[in-house]
C-alpha cells in the first residue's frame, strides 16, 4: 500500500501517492504546467526550468517535473512570481535560439514556439545571443540534420540516444556558455555511431534535429514527364499519418492514404506490406535453412540465433556494436529494399517501363530508411533501388502542400502486382509483428497446420514490454522437416535499442539459447519510428498498436504465404524462396563499423 | 600584520596532540552524545551555506543503508578563498579525524577528500598523512579509510551534488533537490559532505568540548572562522577571527585606508559599499542588527582606484565559464548579464536596462537549479545597486 | 596492440572498469600523454563500456582535461579578480614575450603552452600561475622571465 500525501494546488486540496511529482499531481486537477526538457519516455532532467512553481513559504521555486510532493505542500502554479519567472526563462531560451521561425522546418509544430505564443513573448527584451555566435549545422547525414542554432539544450535528444536507444552518439559537451549537444569529437552524425533511428528527432522539442527531407526532389520527379514514379508505403504509416493531418491517434487511414498518393501524382501506388509478406517467405526459409544447418549438419557458419534485419536502425546499431556477430543477422533485405530491387526489375518489366526512368519513392515511419536506401549494397536492380525515402511527416507535408482535404478523401485500394498484402504484412509495423508473421508461416510450412494460437493471434510476442519471449513446440512435423520434430523453437522480441542491447548482450555472453530474435530499433516498433508524427508518446504508441492489430483482423488473408501476388512473383520471376534470384535481389551482407 | 582590532583566534592551526587522542575520546562516547555535542557547539557549515553540521550528521546517521560515505569538500574554487588549502597543509590530521568520527557516527567506512585539480601539488603529502592516519585507525580498531579524489578544473564541482556526479565519473552537473545527500549522495548512498574547515572545527569541538567553541562568536553564529583576505590590503593572508564582526571593524583592521568596498563571500557573495560597512556583520542569519552576511570566508578589499564595473564583469566572465550550462537561468542568464552590462557601458542599451537585468537576477535566484545560478544575483545586485553610476559611465 | 592501447588497458585495470573510475583514468592518461586524443578516448570508452561521445562530453566539462595537444609545460595564469587587479595582464604579456607565443598557443618546440585559468586560490599572493602542477606566486615581470629561463633549461 502506498501512503498518501496531502497537498493543495492553487488552493484546491488533494491527496496523492507518495513520490508523485508536482507536475503529475497538477495533471490530476487538470492543471497544465508547461514543460520543455520533460518527456514521458525519458528520465527527469529538470534543467529547462520552464515548469517552475511556487511552494508557499519557500523563496526559491521548484521544478514541478523533478520535485516530489511533501505533506502539507501548498503549490501555486500561476502566481505572479511563477509567471514572471517563467516568462523570463522563455525569453532567455529565445535569446540563444535562432528564432527565425518562418524559416524553420518545425514551424507550426514546435514546443518552444507554442510556449512563446502562449506567454505572448512579443518583443525581445534581452540581447540576441543566437546571431552573434558560430553555430554548427550538420547536414552530412542522409537521414538527420542537426542545427545547433535551434537547440535549446534541453538534452532530450541526449537522454533519448543514451537511455532509450543506448547508442550514445549524442552527448553534452563543454560547460557554461560553451555547453552544447554534440557527438564524439564534434564529428558529423554520419561519421559516428548514430544509427539514424531518428528517435532524437521525434523527441526534439524544436527544429534542432530534423529529418533530411526529400520533398522537393519527389515533387520534381512527379512533375517530370519522363519519369515514372512508384510509391510504396510502410505498414506503420497508415496508423500514424492521420495524426499529422488533424485526425486522432490510432485512426487507420490506409484507404485515404492511397487516395492521397494518387492525387499527389504518383504513377503507381503500391505497398511495402506486399514485400513484408515476401520478407516472411525469404526470412522464414532462411530460418529453416539455418535450423537445419545448425541442428542437423552441425554447421554454424550461419549461426543461431538468427536476428531479423528489417529495421535499418537496428542493422546499423548491430554493425557498430556487435561487428563480431554479423553472421547472426538474417541476410534478408528489409521490405523497403526488397520492394525497391523488384520495382526496377520485375515490376518495371511487367508494366513495361524503362527502369532507368523509374523513380522509386517510399513512405516510411523511419529516418534510418533514408540511410538504408543510400547504402552502396542497395543497388542490385542495377540502379539505386529506392531513390527517395520520405517520412510519414514529409508525406503529410506534401498532402497539405497539395491542398488535399485528407479527412474528406474516399478510401481507395492499392494498385496490383505489388500492392496486395496480408494481415501478416501489416503487423510488421508493431513490435513482435515480424515474429508473429514469421511464426504463422513457418509453423504451417513445417507442420502443414495453422500456428496453434486463437485466431492466429500470437499474443506472447505482442505488447510494449521491452523484451518478450515465446516458445513454439513443433509437433507432427511434415516428413521434410522431421529434424524439427519435438523442437521447441525459442523466440525473443525486443524493441528500442536499449532493450536490443540487453537482449544481444545475453546472447553474446552465451546466456541465451534463442533460435530466432526480432529486433526493432524504435520503441513500439515501426509505429513508434523516428519518422512518425510528433509528438509520439507512450499513450500514442499504444493507440497505434491497437490500430495495427485491428487492420490485421480486418484483412481477408492473414498469412504471408497466402498472398497471391507473392505466390505469382515466385512463380513468374523468383522461382524458390531463398533461391538464386532471391539471393541476387533480396539478400545482402553487412559491414563492420567503428564503435564511436 | 594587521592593526589587531579584531581578536585573533588560534584554534584551527593550533598544534594539538595527534588524532589518536581525539579518536579515543570519541570512541568512549555514544553516537548520540557526540551528535548532541556537535549540535550544542552551534557549528555551521563553513563552506558558505551554513547548514548546521550536527543536524547533517544526525540526518545521515538516521538514513538506512549499509553503505554510506563521508566526503570532505576540498574543491575550494570560490574566488578569494584559499583557507582550505592551508588547513590541509598544516593540520590535515584534524580533518581526517573529523571524517573518521563522522564515519563512525553515521556508519561509513569510507571517506573521500575531493581535492581541486589546482591543488594537485598537495597530493603527495596528503597521501602520506592519510597513510599515517590509517595506521592510527587500525591501532584503535577503527575500520575507516580515506582516499583523495582529484577534481580537474571545474568550479561547479564544489556544489555538493555536482561533486557527487563528478566522483561518479560524470559531468559535474548539479542534481535536482530533493533528494538531499543525507538520503541520496555519492553513488546514491547516504553521504555527509562537509567543507574542510568544518571538519577541522569538529576536531576542536571533540577535543575541547562544545562550550569552548560556542563561547566564541555571537548568537546563531558561533565559533571562529577562517578568513581569506586579499585585494587592496597591506596584510593579505589567512586569519582566524570570531564570527559576528562588523565590516567596519574588519576594514579598520585590514584596509589600506582607502577601502571603497568589501566583497564578502567571493564572486558568489555580496559587495558591501563603504556606506554600509557599519551596519553589516559577518555571520549566519540570526538576530543581528543590520545586515548579516554568511560567508565561506573570502574577504576581498577594493580601494577607490578600482572600477566596480571591471570587478563585476570579471565575476560574470567567471560565472559564464564556470556555469555547468545545464539550466536555462544560469547558462543564458549569466551571458545576458555580462552582455547586458557591456551594452549599457557602450551606450547601446539605456541605463534603465540595468533594472531589467536586476529583475533577471531575481528570476535566476528563484529558478536556477543550484547555488551557483542562484547566487550570481548576490554580487550583481549588490554591485549594480550600490555602484550604478560606475556601470553607466 | 599498440603502446597506447596497452597503456590504457593497464590504467583501466588499475582503477577499475566502473563508471566512477572514469575521472582518475582520464587524469592519468592526460598526465602521461599531455592530452586526450580522440584515439585515446575511443580506447577508454571501449575498455570501460561507455560511449565515446560520453567520454568526450565528460572530458570537455573539466578545464584541465585537454583534448588538443599541449606543450610539456602547461602554463595557466590566473585571471580571476585579485590576480587581475594585481597585474595579470602584464604577467601574460611578459610570458608572451618570453615564450614568443600568444595566449592559447604552444611553442613550436612543443615545450610550453600558455593558457589562462580561473581562481587558483592564491589571491593573497597574486598574481599567480601554475606550471603543470607547480604554483608560482607574487609574480613580477622579472620573476616571470627568470622562471621561464629556468624551465627552458630543463630537459
Amino acid at each position: 500500500m502506498t501512503s498518501k500525501v496531502n497537498i493543495t494546488i492553487n488552493g484546491t486540496p488533494l491527496a496523492v501517492d507518495k513520490g508523485t511529482t508536482i507536475l503529475d499531481a497538477a495533471k490530476l486537477l487538470g492543471i497544465k504546467i508547461p514543460v520543455l526538457c520533460y518527456h514521458k519516455d525519458l528520465c527527469i532532467a529538470g534543467n529547462c526550468r520552464v515548469c517552475v512553481v511556487e511552494v508557499v513559504g519557500v523563496s526559491k521555486l521548484f521544478a514541478a517535473c523533478a520535485t516530489p510532493v511533501w505533506e502539507g505542500m501548498e503549490v501555486l502554479t500561476n502566481s505572479l512570481l511563477v509567471r514572471n519567472s517563467r516568462k523570463h526563462i522563455i525569453e532567455l531560451l529565445l535569446s540563444e535560439h535562432n528564432a527565425d521561425c518562418t524559416k524553420c522546418y518545425r514551424n507550426g509544430n514546435c514546443e518552444l514556439q507554442d510556449l512563446s505564443a502562449e506567454y505572448k513573448i512579443t518583443n525581445q527584451h534581452f540581447i540576441d545571443l543566437a546571431h552573434t555566435r558560430e553555430y554548427t549545422i550538420d547536414d552530412f547525414s542522409p537521414a538527420i540534420h542537426k542545427d545547433d542554432s535551434r537547440c535549446i539544450r534541453c538534452q532530450r535528444c541526449v537522454r533519448t540516444c543514451d537511455e532509450l536507444q543506448s547508442v550514445g552518439a549524442l552527448a553534452v559537451i563543454n560547460k557554461g556558455d560553451k555547453m552544447k549537444i554534440s557527438t564524439f569529437f564534434d564529428k558529423s552524425l554520419n561519421e559516428v555511431v548514430c544509427t539514424s533511428c531518428g528517435q532524437c528527432v521525434i523527441h526534439c522539442p524544436t527544429g534542432a534535429l530534423i529529418e533530411h527531407n526529400y520533398i522537393e526532389e519527389v515533387w520534381d520527379a512527379i512533375a517530370d514527364p519522363e519519369k515514372y514514379v512508384v510509391v510504396q508505403t510502410a505498414p506503420a504509416v497508415r496508423v500514424g499519418l492521420g495524426e499529422a493531418l488533424n485526425l486522432s491517434a490510432g485512426e487507420r487511414v490506409t484507404g485515404k492514404m492511397v487516395a492521397a498518393l494518387r492525387r499527389l501524382g504518383f504513377n503507381s501506388v503500391l505497398d511495402t506490406d506486399f514485400s513484408a509478406d515476401l520478407t516472411i517467405l525469404e526470412e522464414g526459409t532462411e530460418l529453416l535453412h539455418r535450423l537445419k544447418a545448425n541442428l542437423v549438419d552441425k554447421d554454424n557458419k550461419e549461426p543461431l540465433p538468427m536476428t531479423t534485419s528489417c529495421s535499418p536502425g537496428w542493422v546499423k546499431f548491430f554493425e557498430h556494436i556487435y561487428p563480431e556477430m554479423l553472421s547472426h543477422m538474417s541476410t534478408c533485405k528489409s521490405p523497403q529494399q526488397m520492394f525497391g530491387a523488384l520495382a526496377k526489375t520485375y515490376y518495371a518489366k511487367k508494366i513495361d517501363v524503362d527502369p532507368a526512368k523509374m523513380v522509386c519513392v517510399s513512405i516510411m515511419p523511419c529516418t534510418a530508411k533514408k540511410f538504408e536506401a543510400d547504402r552502396p549494397e542497395m543497388r542490385d536492380s542495377g540502379y539505386k533501388d529506392v531513390d527517395y525515402v520520405l517520412t510519414t511527416r514529409e508525406l503529410a507535408i506534401m498532402i497539405k502542400q497539395a491542398g488535399i482535404e485528407f479527412a474528406d478523401l474516399p478510401n481507395e485500394g492499392f494498385d496490383t502486382i505489388m500492392g496486395k498484402s496480408t494481415g501478416a504484412g501489416v503487423i510488421f509495423g508493431a513490435t513482435g509483428g515480424v515474429m508473429e508473421a514469421a511464426l504463422r508461416t513457418v509453423y504451417e510450412i513445417v507442420t502443414g497446420r495453422e500456428v496453434p494460437f486463437k485466431d492466429l493471434n500470437i499474443t506472447p510476442v505482442r505488447g510494449l514490454e521491452g523484451v518478450k519471449e515465446a516458445n513454439v513446440k513443433i509437433e507432427k512435423a511434415l516428413p521434410e522437416y522431421k529434424f524439427l520434430e519435438g523442437v521447441e523453437v525459442k523466440c525473443a522480441v525486443a524493441h528500442g535499442l536499449a532493450n536490443a542491447r540487453t537482449l544481444m548482450d545475453s546472447v553474446k555472453q552465451g546466456k541465451a539459447d534463442y533460435h530466432f530474435i526480432e529486433i526493432m530499433a524504435c520503441p513500439g516498433g515501426c509505429l513508434g519510428g523516428g519518422g512518425q508524427p510528433i509528438p509520439t508518446t507512450p499513450e500514442i504508441r499504444q493507440k497505434r498498436v491497437e490500430a495495427i492489430y485491428e487492420e490485421d483482423m480486418s484483412m481477408s488473408l492473414r498469412k504471408s504465404h497466402e498472398n497471391p501476388e507473392v505466390i505469382g512473383l515466385y512463380k513468374e520471376f523468383l522461382g524458390q524462396p531463398y533461391g538464386h534470384m532471391s539471393h541476387k535481389l533480396l539478400h545482402t551482407d553487412y559491414v563492420e563499423r567503428q564503435r564511436y | 600584520m594587521g592593526k589587531n582590532i579584531l581578536k585573533r583566534i588560534d584554534l584551527i592551526f593550533k598544534e594539538e596532540p595527534d588524532s589518536k587522542n581525539v579518536l579515543k575520546k570519541t570512541l568512549s562516547k555514544s553516537n548520540d552524545e557526540l551528535i548532541n555535542e556537535l549540535i550544542a557547539s552551534g557549528l555551521k557549515g563553513r563552506g558558505g551555506a551554513g547548514f548546521p553540521t550536527g543536524l547533517k550528521w544526525k540526518l545521515t546517521a538516521e538514513s538506512k543503508s549499509t553503505e554510506k560515505y563521508v566526503i570532505c569538500n576540498a574543491d575550494e574554487g570560490e574566488p578569494g578563498t584559499f583557507k582550505d588549502r592551508e588547513i590541509l597543509t598544516q593540520v590535515p590530521y584534524k580533518v581526517l579525524t573529523g571524517m573518521a568520527v563522522c564515519g563512525r557516527i553515521i556508519g561509513a567506512r569510507k571517506g573521500f577528500i575531493y581535492l581541486r585539480g589546482e591543488y594537485k601539488y598537495l597530493l603527495k603529502e596528503l597521501n602520506a598523512e592519510i597513510k599515517k592516519f590509517h595506521a592510527i585507525c587500525d591501532e584503535l580498531g577503527l575500520k575507516f579509510r580515506v582516499e583523495v579524489f582529484m577534481g580537474f578544473g571545474a568550479y561547479i564541482c564544489g556544489e555538493e551534488s555536482a561533486l557527487f556526479e563528478s566522483m561518479e565519473g560524470k559531468r559535474g552537473e548539479p542534481r535536482n533537490k530533493p533528494p538531499y545527500p543525507s538520503d541520496f549522495g555519492y553513488l546514491g548512498k547516504p553521504t555527509v559532505i562537509n567543507n574542510v574547515e568544518t571538519l577541522a572545527h569538529t576536531f576542536t569541538i571533540f577535543q575541547h568540548g562544545a562550550d569552548k567553541f560556542r563561547e566564541l562568536g555571537v548568537k546563531d553564529s558561533h565559533g571562529s572562522k577562517l578568513f581569506s583576505i586579499s585585494g587592496d590590503t597591506p596584510t593579505p593572508g589567512i586569519y582566524e577571527l570570531e564570527l559576528g564582526m562588523t565590516v567596519e571593524d574588519f576594514v579598520n583592521d585590514f584596509g589600506d585606508g582607502d577601502t571603497k568596498a568589501v566583497q564578502v563571500g567571493g564572486a558568489s557573495g555580496f559587495c558591501v559599499p563603504r556606506k554600509k560597512f557599519r551596519e553589516t556583520r559577518i555571520g549566519y542569519q540570526g538576530k543581528l542588527t543590520g545586515i548579516s552576511l554568511p560567508t565561506g570566508g573570502s574577504m576581498m578589499l577594493f580601494n577607490s582606484s578600482r572600477s566596480m564595473y571591471n570587478l563585476l564583469s570579471n565575476y560574470l566572465e567567471f560565472f559564464t565559464e564556470e556555469s555547468c550550462g545545464q539550466c536555462t537561468p544560469c547558462r543564458v542568464g549569466t551571458q545576458q548579464l555580462i552582455e547586458g552590462i557591456r551594452a549599457v557601458k557602450r551606450g547601446e542599451k539605456p541605463a534603465s536596462y540595468l533594472d531589467k537585468l536586476l529583475a533577471l537576477t531575481e528570476t535566476m535566484k528563484a529558478t536556477a537549479k543550484c547555488g551557483l545560478g542562484q547566487s550570481v544575483a548576490n554580487s550583481f545586485q549588490s554591485i549594480v545597486e550600490n555602484f550604478r553610476e560606475e556601470m553607466i559611465y | 596492440m599498440d603502446a597506447l592501447q596497452e597503456k590504457i588497458k593497464e590504467v583501466v585495470a588499475h582503477h577499475g572498469r566502473e563508471r566512477h573510475n572514469l575521472l582518475p583514468v582520464l587524469q592519468e592518461v592526460v598526465e602521461q600523454e599531455r592530452y586526450l586524443s580522440d584515439y585515446a578516448m575511443t580506447l577508454i570508452a571501449e575498455e570501460m563500456g561507455i560511449s565515446a561521445a560520453d567520454v568526450y562530453g565528460t572530458a570537455t566539462f573539466y578545464s584541465f582535461m585537454d583534448t588538443v595537444p599541449r606543450g610539456k609545460y602547461l602554463i595557466r595564469v590566473c585571471k580571476t579578480i585579485t590576480c587581475y587587479m594585481k597585474g595579470k595582464n602584464q604577467i601574460l604579456m611578459a610570458l608572451e614575450e618570453a615564450l614568443k607565443i600568444k595566449l592559447g598557443e604552444t611553442t613550436p618546440d612543443k615545450k610550453f603552452t600558455l593558457m589562462e585559468t580561473n581562481c587558483l586560490g592564491w589571491c593573497h599572493k597574486a598574481p599567480a600561475m601554475l606550471i603543470n602542477d607547480d604554483v608560482h606566486t607574487e609574480l613580477t615581470v622579472e620573476k616571470v622571465h627568470s622562471i621561464i629561463k629556468e624551465y627552458k633549461e630543463r630537459p
